[in-house]
């Protein structure tokens, strides 16, 4: 029960080699959804506190990485005296299957929340195969 | 003997998994925390002695959707947001995102000035600043000495 509790938290990002980053700022697993249409494979990740400019999203072989940077705010004569929620950038890795087309990717970034639209190539697209009848 | 054959099966980590599912879609739902135990936001709040500011995450939330009020030295956070519309012929893959309505109240502890409180809000995250009413101010008490 304990730890579903948890799981309300943000997740901090567990890296499968144990890398470390070289700054000590916490990286967090972003809440995302992920739905398919008939053309495309949406996307939509929730990284509240990341810019249109904070973004970075890398696609290497068929490995999909999306990082957002948060800024830690600072607010200069005040101490933070009660938090329940960690600060700090969001990180995700996915696998892509070879059904989607590169190098139609987009991405934006509203109220925090990173929209990848993902086209898939035409081969993978549902192509409707008509039965004849035979007499 | 039936639990036996069910553990370490699919059927069980489905199982799992449908609560998991039911437990991301209930953290927005609840009016108050006595539903359930989950809160949505979560608030961080820096205080200083002129008055606190509250930081919270509300992604995929725009600012017009979202209600703030403030009675005495509670402040409540209302709003809600709504799920992806999906067409007929789309699947879902994945849903960790939660929707629905949300409320939260936070009680403060010391009174605001009501018409100095400002919010703000930028990429998703919530920011308001409460501060401190004049006569709750801490005052300085000097100390003389008698001889």
């Amino acid at each position: 029960m304990a730890n579903e509790l948890m799981e309300m938290n943000k997740q901090e990002v567990v890296s499968p080699d144990n890398a470390e980053q070289t700054r000590p700022q916490k990286l967090y697993t972003p809440a995302t959804d992920i739905y398919e249409t008939q053309e495309q494979l949406i996307v939509l990740a929730d990284m509240p506190g990341v810019k249109q400019d904070g973004v970075d999203i890398t696609l290497e072989q068929n490995i999909l990485t999306i990082y957002g940077h948060v800024d830690q705010p600072e607010f200069p004569g005040y101490s933070l005296t009660y938090a329940e929620y960690g600060m700090g950038s969001y990180r995700r890795v996915f696998a892509l299957s070879n059904e989607i087309d590169r190098e139609g990717i987009q991405a934006s970034v509203k109220n925090g929340v990173l929209k990848l639209i993902l086209p898939k190539s035409k081969r993978a697209m549902p192509r409707k195969i008509s039965v004849k009848v035979e007499e | 003997m039936l639990l036996q054959r069910l553990a370490g099966n699919d059927l069980f980590s489905s199982l799992r998994d449908m609560q998991r599912l039911q437990d991301s879609l209930n953290r927005f739902m609840s009016a108050s925390a006595a539903n359930s135990p989950s809160e949505f936001p979560l608030v961080n709040v820096w205080s200083s002695e002129s008055g606190a500011i509250v930081r919270a995450e509300v992604p995929g939330i725009a600012p017009e959707d979202v209600d703030i009020s403030l009675v005495h030295d509670t402040l409540t956070i209302r709003g809600s947001r709504k799920p992806e519309e999906l067409k007929e012929g789309e699947t879902r893959h994945r849903t960790e995102r939660g929707h629905g309505q949300f409320t939260r109240s936070l009680q403060l502890p010391f009174g605001v000035e009501a018409d100095q409180v400002e919010a703000k809000f930028s990429n998703g995250v919530l920011q308001i600043t409460l501060p401190r009413s004049e006569a709750e101010k801490p005052r300085r008490i000097s100390v003389v000495s008698e001889s």
